[in-house]
């Protein structure tokens, strides 16, 4: 239980009733299907900033449990034999294994070099997607389509419904991830991040913390990888690839680390850059491009960081303008 | 996997030669494009994620070049002096204004570049795929070595890439351009201090890193088709040169880049869809054993 638990509460049921009345006003499929893309990265770009922004671990491979909740998840379904809650548990259950393990290796090694290993590992895995033909379908991806059989009286096949769950999962998952960032645990990896020395001498194990974060990131991204699975009936090989990784960063870097709904703005931003621009012009490329150096060389932060800064700044220009006010009763 | 095939292939003369030098100068462009990027990182600290542009850009200005002049060394200066003027003011332009910054901005900048380039070289030349062809004077009948067919051209490439390897060499450990290079990689303000201009110096790094980036293209033109996005597979296995030889290690550079040439051309016969996935085994076998690299300087 971290602080401010039950105002997140409210503000995660309020977000959630907004997300679900959203399509219903519109009434546009677009729009919904737009959302159930940015719940799945947003979940991929969020769990990575759990590394990057607030335990200072940056990986270029955080797509590997996003695609190995995808990969696992649609293997069970297709075999047939669980159910869509247990094949969840199980797909996330696994990911979290492989986290574990490739974590490990991986959180012992420092900066840029932390880096290129997860990109190894996430590599090494995308080579075994495509190697491995008559389990993953190679370069194919995982074709059949992922049934949605009912459970609990849940029928996923309407697309209301569909959306529903997708929401409802991922406002669970970004609550999880906000009280893991306000727990103390949470504050010891900004402590980790910031200073590891002092960390340490304060007796904190750092690589078991390190590993638990690396964990739980795999394990929320892999949710992403989930709901994206289900969304397009199939996994595929680009899931696991290196640019998805890439873009997870991108998102961040756009949205803001700092602020903890930042890379989630980053996933609005992005999807909805790709979404719109390619239906105006064939080179989105190009636009893509020019709008982040606008943004790298004009705002030199992300959009939320940004803002946060803008806010904070003129917060102290009021106190500076403000004749010397009574400051506190210690004076 | 087809393992006896590789077997096979290594038993016969003639197919070692054919995958050897299929390797070499897969590793030749690697060694080029990766030691532009080592050069970078190691004076400026950017990692230079549009270095696979870079090459793509300077194949695509060799082949403006021949187009123009039929001429295969305007090809080549096309391509390596063009990047070299290209880099020099992009470094100038937007590179100088992120120094210092967070590493994960100064790559979102250059992937920004990725994106434009990609696209700017699309309206330019169009998506298709384009053939520069073999030159007029290297259009001879292959050489026989062991029974092995080798084109002249290839003998060429890898001759021209360990000579400018040498030279680079050279540039940095004998001469006074070199000794302020190395000086700049590790005190850039006691070098400003010194009276050195370091603005002229930083352009000039990273005019010769995409140099170098653009000779690989140009030297590729020839004997690749040329693509737009052509660029990322050998940005991504520079990466991974860069690692297993060391960052700022040109002798490691080379190693690691005729490693990862042969493992492409002999893997290409017994693992076809494990070749990246035994590059990167490699990259993290280095990784976890020895995080340096095999020649970098131990950290």
């Amino acid at each position: 239980m971290g602080p401010g638990l039950i105002r997140d509460l409210g503000v995660g049921l309020v977000a959630l009733v907004a997300l679900l009345l959203i399509p219903g006003l519109t009434g546009s499929a677009a729009l919904s299907d737009f959302l159930i893309y940015v719940a799945a990265y947003g979940l991929l770009a969020m769990s990575l900033n759990l590394l990057t922004g607030y335990t200072g671990l940056v990986s270029f491979g955080h797509a590997a449990y996003f695609a190995s909740g995808a990969y696992s998840f649609g293997l069970l379904m297709q075999s047939g034999t669980v159910s869509i809650p247990v094949a969840f548990v199980l797909a996330v259950g696994f990911s979290a294994l492989t986290a574990l393990i490739v974590g490990a290796i991986c959180v012992r090694l420092k900066e840029i070099y932390f880096a290129f290993l997860t990109l190894a590992f996430q590599m090494m895995f995308h080579s075994i997607i495509l190697t491995w033909v008559s389990l993953t379908g190679g370069d194919q991806g995982l074709m059949g389509g992922i049934p949605r059989p009912a459970f609990w009286g849940i029928d996923l096949t309407s697309p209301r419904a569909f959306y529903t769950f997708c929401m409802i999962v991922f406002v669970i998952c970004i609550l999880l991830l906000r009280q893991i960032v306000q727990s103390p645990f949470g504050h010891t990896l900004r402590m980790i991040r910031d200073n590891p020395d002092r960390a340490v001498f304060l007796g904190v194990n750092a690589y078991r913390a390190k590993l638990l974060s690396f964990v739980l990131a795999g394990s929320v991204a892999s949710v992403g990888g989930v709901l994206l699975a289900l969304f397009a009936s199939g996994a595929y090989p680009e899931f696991a690839y290196w640019t998805m990784s890439g873009q997870a960063i991108f998102m961040i870097m756009l949205g803001g680390s700092r602020v903890f709904l930042g890379p989630l703005l980053g996933a609005v931003l992005l999807q909805g850059l790709n979404h719109y621009v390619t239906g105006v012009t064939e080179h989105h490329g190009l636009v893509l491009g020019i709008v982040i150096v606008v943004a790298v060389l004009g705002l030199r932060r992300g959009l939320a960081d940004f803002a946060l800064d803008w806010r904070e700044a003129r917060r102290e220009r009021a106190a500076a303008a403000r004749p010397a006010a009574p400051s506190g009763g210690n004076a | 996997m087809d393992l006896t095939a590789l077997f096979g292939c290594l038993s016969v003369p003639a197919c070692a030669v054919t995958q050897v030098s299929t390797g070499l100068i897969i590793g030749m462009l690697l060694f080029l494009v990766a030691s532009g990027l080592s050069l970078i990182f190691g004076v400026l600290g950017v990692i230079n994620f549009a270095h696979g542009a870079f090459y793509m850009l300077g194949a695509y200005f060799a082949l403006a070049g021949y187009q123009l002049t039929g001429n295969f060394v305007v090809a080549m200066a096309a391509g390596a002096g063009g990047m070299a003027l290209f880099g020099a003011i992009f470094e100038r332009l937007f590179i100088s204004r992120i120094y210092g910054r967070d590493v994960l901005m100064q790559l979102l900048l250059c992937y920004a570049f990725v994106l434009i380039l990609d696209d700017m070289v699309k309206i330019i030349w169009g998506a298709e795929y384009q053939m520069m062809g073999m030159p007029q004077s290297f259009a001879l009948p292959p050489m026989f070595i062991a029974g092995g067919p080798v084109p002249p051209y290839y003998l060429f490439m890898i001759c021209a890439s360990v000579t400018v390897g040498a030279i680079l060499w050279i540039g940095i450990a004998k001469t006074r351009f070199g000794k302020l290079v190395r000086a700049a990689a590790h005190n850039p303000q006691m070098v400003g201090a010194l009276g050195v201009n370091t603005s002229v110096l930083y352009a000039s790094v990273f005019g010769i890193g995409s140099l170098l980036a653009g000779l690989a293209g140009a030297l590729a033109a020839p004997v690749r088709t040329l693509t737009p996005g052509m660029g990322l597979s050998i940005l991504i296995e520079s990466f991974i040169v860069t690692v297993i030889g060391g960052m700022g290690s040109i002798v490691g550079a080379f190693v690691a880049s005729l490693l990862i040439g042969l493992t492409r051309s002999f893997g290409s016969i017994g693992f076809p869809l494990f070749v990246d996935g035994a590059m990167f085994v490699m990259m993290g076998l280095v990784l976890i054993l020895r995080p340096s690299g095999l020649f970098g300087r131990q950290v």
